[in-house]
């Protein structure tokens, strides 16, 4: 990837990870749930991480907060690799790393107040907020910065809504102060009308903290209105990535211009559009097709999508758009048609 | 994708826009330690054959206890206490369970949201698949057994003869969904109701699925019911919309009508909820607080504490539904100012 941006706050460089299985499947026991990922995000900004149940999604979230080892490849984070550290500075790195659950229900603890499961993390990094003063005062002020009354640290979960929840879990992430927040789809548990409300909260945390986000989620209208980048995952690749434009306006790989494709669209009544509709379903990671990952599924797939593997490319003038893919979506092309013929 | 091998039917198809289902004035109670609580109250619509009708509203609206009622499926702790639920010119909701059992499959066929608890972990789909035709249509084992190989191959699951001796866990989310719609359509019922059916499932296979219900509705004729929270997926696939809130029904009409120019305040706050268009760092149109506990509904609308426009005779008078023209319906005192506004 070029390296046209100063110093990335996290650049990750052919990170793979694989689990290896019990159950051999064609005499294959090991299963690449990362495959050789390059990645980086920037100071305070937003990237979306987007890819279907199975992707590896989650798999980069658990080793971006290092409760995974990669086999292989290079992780950086701020200039240093965390998984050489050890001791006091392991955990004074671990402070810069946070993550909030998609499920307000589940990740709070129900036997603990607001208040406590706010401080929590001060349990283990003392040396923050050493006196119990200090640590209610924070707490009081992290309640207000999340839009809760500070008279709310003496409630248990359950007299919250999901929002509210939400917003507690939040409130959790951000008592280290940290510079990034993974977010584990964050607003898929919630409804309509306060998913509105928490994605405001997160934009305006950002712009008041400049903390950097890993938003992974399924939904791509919501990814789209929050993202500054877009990464699309695939079978443990990233296949697509590039600025949210980039991607939503002009997705250069079959498969990105499928997902937006077959994302119901609330314009839709206006008249029953084209979709593309994908043959099949994501091929096991145990058992990944040879060559192109997608060409099991693709419309566009050929002889040479089945025998070798596609390199990141990227259209002229925009070098940062790279997609994996033999045949990219050109413009104004008619993708439904070509699609329908399955 | 799906293979033309249409289950035998014995009735003839219905044709279009005939009613199919008409439920008017649903009262669902719930008993709770605290006292009985409404969580249907005077909801009425109308499923037309070879249409789809969109029960749309947030978790705790009332729409899953809605399609439950209609089933006849509901909790011991909740009862239907007032209305009709009128199928094919049989009230359902004045008949004893074991009357009902009858309609359970010829008459209606419903789908649910988790394919995996909906099906028996023990049985083999196969087994699961055949015993409508079993049970409805007397048939023998065997003979029931090529009923279900004809029905996978319809919904398009890949080498029905071998997959028909497999078991639930052996399947991938996307196939026991299309496992769960065969059963729900095995005897052509005339009324089938999905309630959520695709929100465990990615969007590609969301969208397979929600092709294979409209290739069935527009074989068969049948009526679909789809209680969902998507708006975007009732934009895409339903006729017509009722959206619910704490309960009510609070407006109703054409899909099209609805979205290009909601008369109720919710509606309109839903629909400006949706990320779409806002350009990055924007903020969205948001909802302020959150639905009323079903213990706590005011008196008078129950949208008020939410609402832009609420005045002191929103908080004195529930608004009924009333026409406001081109088939459309809204409960609210001034759907007129909205429109203004």
């Amino acid at each position: 990837m070029p390296d046209l941006l100063d110093a990335p706050l996290l650049d990750i460089r052919g990170l793979t990870k694989n689990f290896h299985v019990a159950s051999a499947k064609n005499g294959n026991n090991v299963l690449c749930a990362l495959d050789r990922i390059d990645l980086h995000v920037n100071r305070g900004e937003t990237l979306g991480l987007v890819g279907e149940s199975g992707c590896g999604k989650s798999t980069l979230a658990r080793t971006l907060l290092m409760l995974e080892r990669p086999d292989a490849g290079t992780f950086r984070f701020d200039g240093i690799d965390p998984f050489s550290l050890k001791g006091k500075a392991l955990l004074a790195w671990r402070r810069r790393v946070q993550m909030v659950f998609q499920d307000p229900f589940a990740s709070l603890n129900a036997r603990m107040t607001a208040g406590e499961i706010i401080a929590e993390p001060w349990m283990t990094h003392r040396d923050l907020f050493p006196t119990a003063a200090a640590r209610a005062e924070r707490v009081r002020e992290l309640l207000i910065l999340v839009g809760l009354r500070p008279s709310d640290a003496g409630k248990s979960p359950q007299e919250f809504s999901g929002g509210q929840r939400q917003r507690i879990g939040i409130a959790r992430a951000l008592a280290l102060g940290p510079d990034i927040i993974v977010l584990d789809e964050p607003v898929s548990a919630l409804d309509l009308s306060v998913q509105a409300q928490v994605l405001n909260l997160l934009n305006e945390l950002q712009q008041r903290l400049g903390v950097a986000y890993i938003f992974i989620s399924h939904d791509l209208s919501v990814v789209r209105h929050v993202a500054d980048r877009v990464a699309v995952m695939y079978l443990g690749r990233i296949i697509e990535t590039g600025t949210a434009e980039q991607v939503f306006e002009r997705p250069r790989h079959p498969y990105t211009a499928a997902l937006m494709s077959a994302s119901p669209r609330l314009d839709a009544v206006e008249g029953r559009r084209q979709r593309i509709v994908l043959k099949g379903e994501m091929p096991s990671p145990l058992d990944p097709p040879s060559g192109c990952r997608f060409r099991t599924r693709c419309w566009k797939a050929t002889e040479i999508c089945a025998t070798t593997a596609p390199a990141p490319t990227a259209p002229t003038g925009e070098p940062e758009h790279l997609a994996e893919c033999h045949h990219p979506v050109q413009r104004g092309e008619d993708s439904g048609l070509l699609a329908r013929a399955s | 994708m799906t293979t033309d091998t249409r289950p035998s039917s014995a009735a003839p198809l219905p044709t279009e826009d005939e009613v199919v289902l008409e439920v008017s004035g649903l009262d669902v109670d719930i008993r709770t330690p605290k006292g009985t609580l409404r969580a249907v109250n005077d909801v009425s619509f109308t499923a037309l054959s070879g249409r789809t009708i969109a029960l749309l509203g947030e978790s705790g609206c009332g729409k899953s206890m809605t399609a439950k009622a209609i089933a006849g499926l509901l909790d011991p702790v909740a009862s239907v206490t007032g209305g009709e639920v009128n199928l094919s010119g049989t009230d359902l909701a004045a008949l004893t369970p074991r009357q009902r059992l009858k309609f359970a499959g010829p008459e209606l066929g419903i789908v649910f949201q988790d394919a995996l608890t909906a099906l028996n972990p023990v049985y083999t789909v196969g087994t699961q698949l055949g015993e409508a035709f079993r049970i409805h249509r007397g048939l023998s084992a065997k003979a029931a057994k090529a009923k279900a190989i004809e029905l996978m191959g319809h919904v398009g699951i890949p080498q029905p003869e071998t997959r028909v001796d497999s078991y639930p866990h052996q399947f991938s989310g996307g196939m026991r969904q299309r496992i769960l719609i065969a059963m729900a359509v095995a005897l052509s019922p005339r009324l089938l109701i999905a309630d959520e059916p695709t929100t465990a499932l990615d969007v590609t296979v969301q969208a397979q699925i929600m092709d294979l219900l409209r290739d069935l509705r527009t074989e068969s004729h049948m009526a679909i019911v789809l209680i969902t929270h998507d708006l975007a997926l009732v934009a895409e696939e339903a006729d017509t919309v009722a959206v619910m809130y704490a309960g009510n029904v609070i407006e109703k009409g054409p899909v099209a009508a609805v979205f290009s120019e909601p008369h109720h305040p919710y509606t309109k706050g839903l629909l400006d909820s949706v990320p779409v268009g806002a350009e990055r760092g924007d903020d969205l149109t948001s909802i302020p607080g959150s639905p009323p506990e079903l213990h706590d509904i005011p008196r008078g609308c129950v949208y008020q504490s939410r609402c832009p426009l609420a005045s002191e005779l929103c908080r004195t008078t529930r608004p009924a539904l009333q026409a406001t023209g081109e088939g459309r319906e809204v409960a609210c005192h001034f759907w007129k100012e909205l429109a203004v506004a």
